[in-house]
C-alpha cells in the first residue's frame, strides 16, 4: 500500500499543529506498513528525521520539465485507464489521440506555472502569506503532475489548502482521495468565513471518497456547515510523540511563582482574550502565579496593549512563537496548562503539556476533550469559571495533580500507530471497493 | 545685535538586547546590546561627533571667538564616550577650552523623571552638573530638559536650583502671535530667562536641507543667511536647537551639510549687525521682552510638540510606572551598580521605542528604533524589569507594585 500525501508544513517550521499531526500521523502509517509519498510545497530548513518508507517530495525541487516529459510519455501507457484531462477544450482543435490531448494540457500547465527557463519554476514558501491562494493553486498543478509521475494506491489531503492538489491527483490518476479536515474555516474565522476557503473545502469534501475528521466536534461541523453525508466520514483522533528532550526536573525556572502557560496562535479562534481576562480575574484572588502567553498572531498587539491597560506587566509575560526546545522549556517550567479554544477541531497542545505533568484546562468547545474525559473543562466564554478552575488547580496541588495522573492514564493508550492503523483500514476499503 | 545661537543635542541610549526573553528573567542579568550600542556609537562618531567636532573647533579658531556655540551631551552618551571611544570627549574638552562652547546641564540618564519623581530628577541633574564640571571645567549655568520637555512648574524648580537660563521650544500653541527670537521669562519665575526654539530655521537645517523636494533645496549659506537678516529689527536672539547627528548622521555629507556649516559664519557675519553667542552670555546681553505661561508640557518632539511620543498608551504608561515604583526599593538596596542599572532603564528613548503613532511620525519613530515593533519593545523592556524585581526580591527588598489587581 502506497500514499501520495499532500501536506503544507512538518516539524519544526510549523505555525500550529498541522505539521505534528501529519508528521505524526506519517510515522504511525508507516509503522502499520503503508509507504507515505509526502508532498510538501518545499523542505527548505526542515529537519525531521526521516524513515524508511517515508519520502519526502518537495514542490519546489521538483524539475517541471522532466515531470511534464514523464507525463508525455505515461500518457499513452495510462490512455486505457479511466483518466481524465481537465484540458479546456477548443472548438477549433480536433483531438485525434489521447497523446495529442495529453501534449494540449502539458501546454497548459506550462502556461499556467509561468517562466520555464528557471531549473525549478516553483518557488513555495510553505508560509501563510499574502500570495496563499496563488500558491494553493500552483500547488494544485503539482498535484496534476504528481498524480500521473508518481506509483501510488491512495491519495490523502490534509486541510484546504491541498485539496486542489488531491482533487487534480485524483482527476488525473482515477486513485480515490482521503481528505483530512485539522480545521474547518469556521473554526478559524468564526461566522465571517473567507468564501473563497469555503469554497475550495467544500470542493475537497464532495470529491473526496473519504474524509477524517479529527474529532466528533468537527465532524458535526462537516455535516451542519458543509453538508457532507455523516457516512462519509471516519473520526481518527490525533495523537502526541512522547519522545522528548527535556523534563520537568532539572529545568532552571527563574521564576519562583507559579506559571500558568497559554501557547498557541493568538487569533481568535484560540481564545487569548479569555485567557488575559481570567488572568485578571486570578490575580485579584491571588499573587503567586505569573501568566505566560507564547504564541504570535493578529490578535497579538491588542492582547499586549490591553495587558498593559490592566496594569498586571508584573505578572503576565509574552515570549512571542516559540520553537524546538523553548517549547519543551516552555511546558517544563509551566504548573497549568490552559487552551480556552473558541472552537478547537482537536488540539494537541494538552497532549504536550501533560508529558511534562502539567495538569490541563481546557474549554469545552475542543475536540481533544472526547478523548481526555478527566481534563478540567468550561466553556471558552466563561471567564469567571475558567479563574475559579485556574485558582482551583493551582491553590490545590492534590487536585491537580490528580488532573494530572487521569489524563496521562488515559494518554497512555493514544499512539499514533493506532491512529495508522485506523487510517489504513480505510485505504484498504477505498482499495478493494475499485 | 541680533545673535544667533546655536545648541546641540548629543545623546546615545543604552539600547537593550533585543533577545531578553521571558526565561532570562530571574537568571540573566545583562540587559545591554553592548554590541549595538558600541557600532552605534562608532558609526556615529565617523560620521558625526568627530568630523564634526574638528570642523567647529576650526570654525572657532578661523573666527577668533567670534563663532560660538553650545551642547547638551546627555551623561549616557559621555559614559558611552568614555567607554568606547574616548577620543570624542577629548575633542569635546578640546571645544570647550576655546572658551567660545557652553555646556548645557540636563538629567545625566536624558529622563522624564521631572513627571514622576521631583527627588529623582534632582539627583539626576545634579549628576551631570558634576560630570560636566569633571570633564569641562565649566558649572553649567543654563538648564534644559530632556526632549525640550518643559511648563511653569519646571521652570520654577530649575529657578529653585540657581539656574539662570532655561531652554524651551517655540511651540506655537505657546507662543501664539509672539517670536521666538526674544528672550523671555516664565510665568512665575523672577531671575530665569526663557529661550525658545525658532524651529522654522532650526528645522530648515536639521530636517529639510537635503530634502530634493524642498522648494529651497539647495540650501545654500547665503540663501540661509538671507533669511537670518531680514529679522533685522525685529528680533534679538535666534534660537537654532537642534539634534547633533544632524551633522553628518541625519544628513550625510553627500548632501554638503558640513560646507554649509564652515561657510555659515562668513555669511552671517555679512551683515555687520550679526553675531552668535551662547545661551548664558543671552542672558546677560538681552533682558526678557515677557512673560510665558506654559501650564502643560511641551516638547520638541513630533507635530504635536507634547509628551505622546514617550507616555499616553497604554504600553508607554504601564512601562514608566512600574519603572518609576522601583525607586524606593532600588535605593534601599543602596547598591551604586544597581541604581545605575536602574536609572539607565529611564532614559527616555525606551519609553519612545514604544509609541504607537504611525502616522507623519512614525517614519522618525521608526528611524531611532532599534525593535521590530514597539510591541517588542514593551516585551523585552517589560522583561527586563521584572528581571530587575527579581533581583532586589532575592536580597530581601520588598517591591510594592501598584496597578490594577489587589
Amino acid at each position: 500500500m502506497r500514499v501520495l500525501m499532500f501536506g503544507w508544513e512538518f516539524p519544526p517550521f510549523i505555525s500550529g499543529g498541522l505539521g505534528t499531526a501529519c508528521y505524526g500521523l506519517s510515522k504511525g502509517l508507516v509503522q502499520n506498513g503503508v509507504e507515505v509519498a509526502f508532498v510538501l510545497p518545499t523542505k527548505k530548513r526542515m529537519t525531521v528525521p526521516l524513515m524508511q518508507g517515508l519520502s519526502v517530495i518537495a514542490a519546489d525541487e521538483l524539475v517541471v520539465d522532466e515531470a511534464l516529459e514523464k507525463m508525455l510519455s505515461r500518457s499513452e501507457i495510462r490512455s486505457q485507464s479511466r483518466f481524465q484531462f481537465p484540458v479546456q477544450l477548443s472548438p477549433y482543435y480536433t483531438v485525434t489521440s489521447f497523446k495529442e490531448l495529453t501534449a494540449l494540457r502539458v501546454n497548459q500547465v506550462k502556461a499556467d506555472l509561468g517562466d520555464m527557463s528557471r531549473f525549478s519554476v516553483l518557488d513555495f514558501s510553505g508560509n501563510y502569506g499574502v500570495n496563499l491562494f496563488e500558491e494553493v493553486h500552483r500547488y494544485g498543478l503539482i498535484g496534476e503532475l504528481l498524480g500521473i509521475t508518481e506509483e501510488f494506491d491512495v491519495i490523502h489531503a490534509h486541510d484546504w489548502l491541498t485539496y486542489p492538489a488531491g482533487i487534480n491527483a485524483k482527476r488525473i490518476s482515477g486513485k480515490p482521495l482521503v481528505v483530512h479536515v485539522h480545521a474547518t474555516e469556521f473554526d478559524r474565522s468564526g461566522e465571517h468565513v473567507n468564501q473563497g476557503v469555503y469554497d475550495i473545502e467544500r470542493a475537497g469534501l464532495e470529491a473526496a471518497d473519504r474524509v477524517v475528521a479529527v474529532s466528533y466536534y468537527t465532524k458535526s461541523i462537516l455535516v451542519k456547515r458543509y453538508g457532507v453525508d455523516p457516512s462519509k466520514i471516519e473520526v481518527v483522533h490525533n495523537a502526541v510523540d512522547k519522545d522528548r528532550t527535556l523534563s520537568r526536573f532539572g529545568i532552571k525556572k527563574g521564576v519562583k511563582e507559579k506559571v500558568v502557560l497559554f501557547l498557541g496562535r493568538v487569533t481568535m479562534q484560540k481564545g487569548p482574550d479569555y485567557f488575559l481576562q481570567a488572568a485578571y480575574l486570578v490575580l485579584k484572588r491571588m499573587r503567586n502565579v505569573r501568566f505566560v502567553m507564547a504564541g504570535s498572531g493578529d490578535m497579538l498587539p491588542r492582547m499586549i496593549n490591553w495587558m498593559a491597560g490592566m496594569r498586571i506587566a508584573d505578572r503576565f509575560h509574552f515570549t512571542g512563537f516559540l520553537r524546538g526546545v523553548d517549547v519543551e522549556r516552555m511546558y517544563a517550567m509551566s504548573d497549568l496548562y490552559v487552551m480556552p479554544s473558541v472552537s478547537e477541531p482537536f488540539g494537541i497542545t494538552p497532549f504536550e503539556a501533560l508529558l511534562y505533568d502539567v495538569p490541563i484546562l481546557i474549554s469545552k468547545q475542543s475536540g481533544v476533550g472526547e478523548v481526555l474525559q478527566n481534563a478540567v473543562k468550561v466553556d471558552f466564554w466563561d471567564v469567571h469559571t475558567l479563574a475559579d478552575q485556574m485558582v482551583r488547580l493551582l491553590s490545590n496541588e492534590g487536585y491537580a495533580g490528580e488532573v494530572v495522573e487521569r489524563c496521562k492514564g488515559e494518554l497512555q493508550n493514544i499512539e499514533w500507530e493506532s491512529a495508522g492503523i485506523k487510517v489504513r483500514e480505510i485505504y484498504v476499503s477505498l482499495t478493494e471497493q475499485q | 545685535m541680533v545673535s544667533l545661537c546655536f545648541y546641540f543635542e548629543v545623546h546615545q541610549p543604552f539600547r537593550l538586547r533585543k533577545d531578553y526573553s521571558f526565561f532570562d528573567i530571574g537568571t540573566n542579568h545583562f540587559y545591554e546590546d553592548e554590541k549595538n550600542n558600541r557600532d552605534i556609537l562608532n558609526k556615529v562618531a565617523a560620521k558625526c561627533y568627530i568630523p564634526m567636532n574638528n570642523l567647529l573647533l576650526d570654525m572657532i579658531k578661523q573666527w577668533e571667538g567670534r563663532f560660538k556655540v553650545s551642547f547638551a551631551v546627555s551623561g549616557v552618551a559621555l559614559e558611552q564616550f568614555e567607554k568606547y571611544n574616548p577620543h570624542v570627549i577629548e575633542l569635546f574638552q578640546k571645544l570647550a577650552d576655546t572658551g567660545c562652547v557652553e555646556f548645557i546641564n540636563e538629567t545625566f540618564y536624558h529622563s522624564l523623571s521631572f513627571l514622576y519623581s521631583k527627588q529623582e530628577f534632582k539627583e539626576q541633574v545634579l549628576l551631570h552638573k558634576e560630570k560636566v564640571e569633571k570633564l569641562f571645567h565649566q558649572t553649567p549655568k543654563t538648564f534644559r530638559n530632556t526632549e525640550l520637555i518643559y511648563n511653569n512648574e519646571l521652570a520654577r524648580f530649575i529657578e529653585g536650583l540657581g539656574y539662570r537660563t532655561i531652554i524651551a521650544e517655540g511651540a506655537d500653541h505657546i507662543l501664539g502671535w509672539r517670536s521666538p527670537n526674544f528672550v523671555y521669562q516664565p510665568a512665575g519665575c523672577y531671575k530665569l530667562n526663557l529661550m525658545m526654539k525658532n524651529y522654522k530655521l532650526s528645522d530648515d537645517i536639521a530636517f529639510r536641507f537635503g530634502n530634493r523636494g524642498w522648494e529651497s533645496y539647495p540650501l545654500t549659506a547665503e540663501k540661509y543667511a538671507s533669511w537670518v537678516h531680514s529679522i533685522a529689527g525685529n528680533g534679538e536672539v535666534l534660537n537654532l536647537f537642534m539634534d547633533y547627528e544632524t551633522f553628518g548622521e541625519h544628513q550625510w555629507e553627500d548632501t554638503g551639510i558640513f560646507n554649509f556649516m564652515r561657510a555659515l559664519p562668513g555669511a552671517i557675519f555679512k551683515h555687520p549687525d550679526f553675531g552668535f553667542i551662547t545661551p548664558s552670555e543671552a542672558g546677560q546681553r538681552y533682558t526678557p521682552v515677557a512673560k510665558i505661561d506654559c501650564p502643560y508640557f511641551t516638547s520638541w518632539a513630533d507635530i504635536e510638540r507634547d509628551l505622546t511620543a514617550w507616555i499616553g498608551n497604554p504600553l508607554q504608561n504601564s512601562a514608566i510606572e512600574m519603572a518609576y515604583q522601583l525607586e524606593s526599593a532600588v535605593k534601599k538596596s543602596g547598591d551604586i551598580n544597581l541604581i545605575g542599572i536602574w536609572r539607565k532603564l529611564l532614559t527616555s528613548d525606551h519609553f519612545y521605542y514604544m509609541c504607537t503613532k504611525w502616522f507623519s511620525d512614525g517614519d522618525v519613530h521608526k528611524y531611532f528604533n532599534p525593535y521590530e515593533s514597539p510591541y517588542d519593545a514593551y516585551v523585552i523592556y517589560m522583561n527586563v524589569l521584572n528581571d530587575l524585581i527579581e533581583t532586589l526580591q532575592q536580597r530581601g527588598i520588598p517591591v510594592e507594585i501598584g496597578g490594577g489587581h489587589a
